[in-house]
């Protein structure tokens, strides 16, 4: 008898807690187990990330930064869950996650003096679990899987989280990160951000797929979707999985379905393919208005918060800002220092001609 | 004739091919729609439809397995990776396969393929976005690999990587995309495949280079010049197959020769050029042969590029170097 797969069968999950409006049944609110110095501390994340993305595109216009990828609309996603995680916990981001970056253990600082134009902003601190940024699409997961699978090995309680986005999900290394973890119970977390665009490529036009928590089932594992501009939902969904897999229950696909409210990055202009209205209408469901609203509702939030919120991540941006417009100016020795353990003899080479070289002009490349 | 940058040039030679030729698509990601990251394929998908001119999902593997599947069929397929530095995902298939299925089959099969990127350092990119990969490929027998300097051979030689039977890596110079402009001819026209150009005469010494190198070689032979020292400099155009007789017959003239590459040095392709040379116009060298390249090293990001790139200066010295030999 011949069978197919219907919606039902699927059974995929689809979790919100909180509204566009910020109302939340308070029993699922109990659930997640967060005090109201948590719910604070989520918003004044993604309050900060917000400040930060704007003075980023903002300083890149100026010719102040180099090429950016914003994150704006898509702060519960990453916040959300990025609190779930425990702090041993490893972290493999794509190339906009970097209010996760800094939660776990960077500095905005980081975030900029990778932009910015140096490798410096990948050095992650000693006992900071975060990868660097991966700009190849996809390549992460595989990497995810592979730290996870070892924790496992190892006998470590650790789990992997792993960041990307709906048009990932199209690489092959995506569907062998989960075909891996699925073989193997990897304790990694699948976190794909549908932020609805690769590029300029709506998510219809990635995949025939109708979700892309479907996929999942084809690998053995579970697939969620989760309401991506609710803080809540994010951080059960992400909070579940990582306690799943910490237990030997294996990995876990989580699509957080939210919006890519400005370009994929500065060299890219998103009028070119796709409406105002589209913009504008996620706009009303921005993640952040949303946590405020339930914060005002339960009580929890004045105006005098906010102005005072407003202004603390302003002075730290602009701070960081400060911090690293006054960057020293790079060594030469840091392209050839880093490529093996010990300096072959023709990096050693090239390294000394290209001193003699500078020296020959008073220490810096000749003007052109 | 008009004047167009060398982005402009490479849309008109797809344009001009797929009126042409029916079987002519180009495929890849945010080509349709958006007219590709950099504009290079911009209102194709107007004039020709989505089904010549497709955003594809975003697998780099995908787009260059089913084109091979597509010029297996018998059309024409222009393949567009985004960036040089996702060339590697699609590496399988255009080393393993796009190479080899006309020596795999004895002929019976072969792939009419131009995979395009965009390749070169100097605009200030995040990592992945600045790579000089052709040794890869020019290492890989079964493929011809083309990288044009300025709007004229863009246009000439895509059209004849088009028309060429044989998988066919064309490398643009990202830097040069709208550096300048130049004067372009409306019709079709092939730059042929395999021809280096003299891009000056000279007598001194002989300055090899392509693609985004080729100002640095000029503004060094100008520089020369200024210091009494004759440069003749080629551009090569093609790096597969080398144009050896071009190249041969200015080293027998000059008796020098410097390479310039931005690409590392080590198994870059001046490597090849001064094995080249050593070989079949040894007795007519007065010095070394001389590379001027990358180092040993990835490139690196905005604040330390530029002591990356190969210069003026640099040039310069090694041209003194095997004058003074």
């Amino acid at each position: 008898m011949a069978a197919t797969l219907n919606e039902r069968e699927l059974n995929l999950k689809f979790i919100h807690i909180l509204s566009p409006d910020g109302m939340a049944n308070p029993s699922e609110i109990v659930e997640l187990g967060l005090k109201p110095h948590d719910f604070k501390a989520l918003y004044r994340w993604m309050v900060t990330a917000r400040i930060f993305d704007e003075r980023a595109l903002a300083l890149q216009r100026q010719g102040r930064l180099g090429t950016y990828a914003p994150l704006s609309g898509q702060e519960a996603a990453q916040v959300g869950s990025a609190y779930a995680l425990n702090p041993e916990d490893w972290m493999f981001p794509s190339y906009r996650e970097h209010v996760v970056q800094v939660m776990r253990g960077q500095r905005w600082l980081d975030v900029l003096t990778y932009w910015g134009g140096s490798e410096e902003g990948n050095r992650i601190p000693e006992g900071v679990n975060n990868f660097t940024i991966s700009i190849p699409i996809a390549t992460q997961i595989l990497h995810a899987t592979g730290a996870a699978w070892a924790a496992k090995i190892k006998g470590d309680k650790t789990c992997a989280i792993v960041y990307f986005g709906d048009g990932a999900t199209s690489e092959g290394d995506f569907h062998e990160g989960l075909n891996f973890a699925g073989v193997f119970k990897a304790p990694v977390v699948f976190f794909c951000q549908n932020n609805q665009y690769a590029i300029s490529v709506p998510r219809t036009k990635q995949t025939a797929s109708k979700t892309i928590a479907q996929k999942a089932i084809a690998y053995g594992i579970e697939g969620v979707q989760v309401d991506g501009n609710d803080i809540f939902a994010v951080y059960k969904a992400t909070k579940d999985a990582l306690e799943k897999a910490r237990n030997g229950g294996g990995p876990t696909l989580i699509e957080a379905v939210t919006y890519r409210l400005s370009h994929h990055t500065t060299a890219d202009d998103w009028t070119r393919y796709r409406p105002a209205e589209e913009v504008e209408m996620w706009k009303q469901k921005d993640p952040i208005k949303r946590l405020k609203l339930y914060l005002e509702r339960q009580g929890l939030w004045s105006a005098d918060d906010e102005a005072k919120l407003l202004e603390e991540a302003k002075n730290e941006i602009a701070q960081t800002v400060a911090q690293y417009e006054a960057l020293p100016k790079r060594d030469i020795e840091d392209i050839f220092k880093y490529m093996y353990a010990e300096m072959p003899w023709n990096l050693q080479e090239q390294l000394q001609e290209l001193k003699e070289y500078l020296a020959e002009h008073g220490g810096d490349l000749p003007k052109e | 004739m008009s004047q167009m940058t060398i982005v402009q040039a490479i849309n008109d030679a797809l344009r001009t091919e797929m009126r042409r030729d029916p079987t002519v698509l180009v495929m890849g990601e945010d080509v349709g729609v958006n007219g590709g990251v950099f504009r290079v394929t911009e209102n194709l998908i107007k004039e020709f439809g989505s089904d010549r001119s497709m955003d594809t999902p975003l697998a780099e593997s995908g787009i260059v397995g089913t084109a091979i599947g597509m010029a297996l069929y018998g059309l024409k397929p222009v393949a567009e990776i985004q960036f040089d530095g996702f060339l590697p995902p699609a590496f399988d298939h255009i080393v393993s396969h796009a190479a080899r299925i006309r020596w795999r089959t004895r002929g019976r099969y072969h792939v009419p393929l131009v995979i395009r990127a965009p390749y070169s350092g100097g605009i200030r990119s995040p990592e992945h976005h600045a790579e000089s990969p052709e040794a890869y490929y020019v290492h890989t027998p079964g493929l011809k690999v083309v990288i044009p300097s300025n709007p004229y051979d863009a246009k000439g030689l895509l059209i004849a990587a088009i028309r060429d039977p044989d998988p066919v890596i064309y490398l643009e110079p990202k830097r040069l995309y709208r550096a300048f402009r130049a004067d372009v001819p409306e019709e079709d026209y092939v730059v042929p495949i395999g021809t280096a150009r003299i891009a000056r005469e000279g007598s001194d010494v002989t300055l090899i280079a392509w693609g985004a190198m080729m100002p640095v070689a000029l503004s060094t032979a100008e520089k020369m010049a200024s210091q009494n020292t004759s440069v003749e400099v080629i551009d090569l155009r093609t790096l597969v197959p080398l144009d050896s007789e071009t190249v041969l017959e200015s080293v027998k003239k000059t008796g020098r020769v410097v390479i310039l590459h931005e690409a590392p040095k080590t198994c870059g392709f001046g490597s090849e050029l001064a094995a080249v040379v050593n070989d079949k116009a040894f007795e007519h060298l007065k010095a070394p042969v001389v590379r001027v390249t990358g180092p040993d090293t990835t490139i690196p990001l905005a604040r330390l590029e530029d002591y990356y790139l190969p210069d003026v200066g640099r040039c310069v010295k090694a041209i003194q170097r095997v004058l003074s030999y």
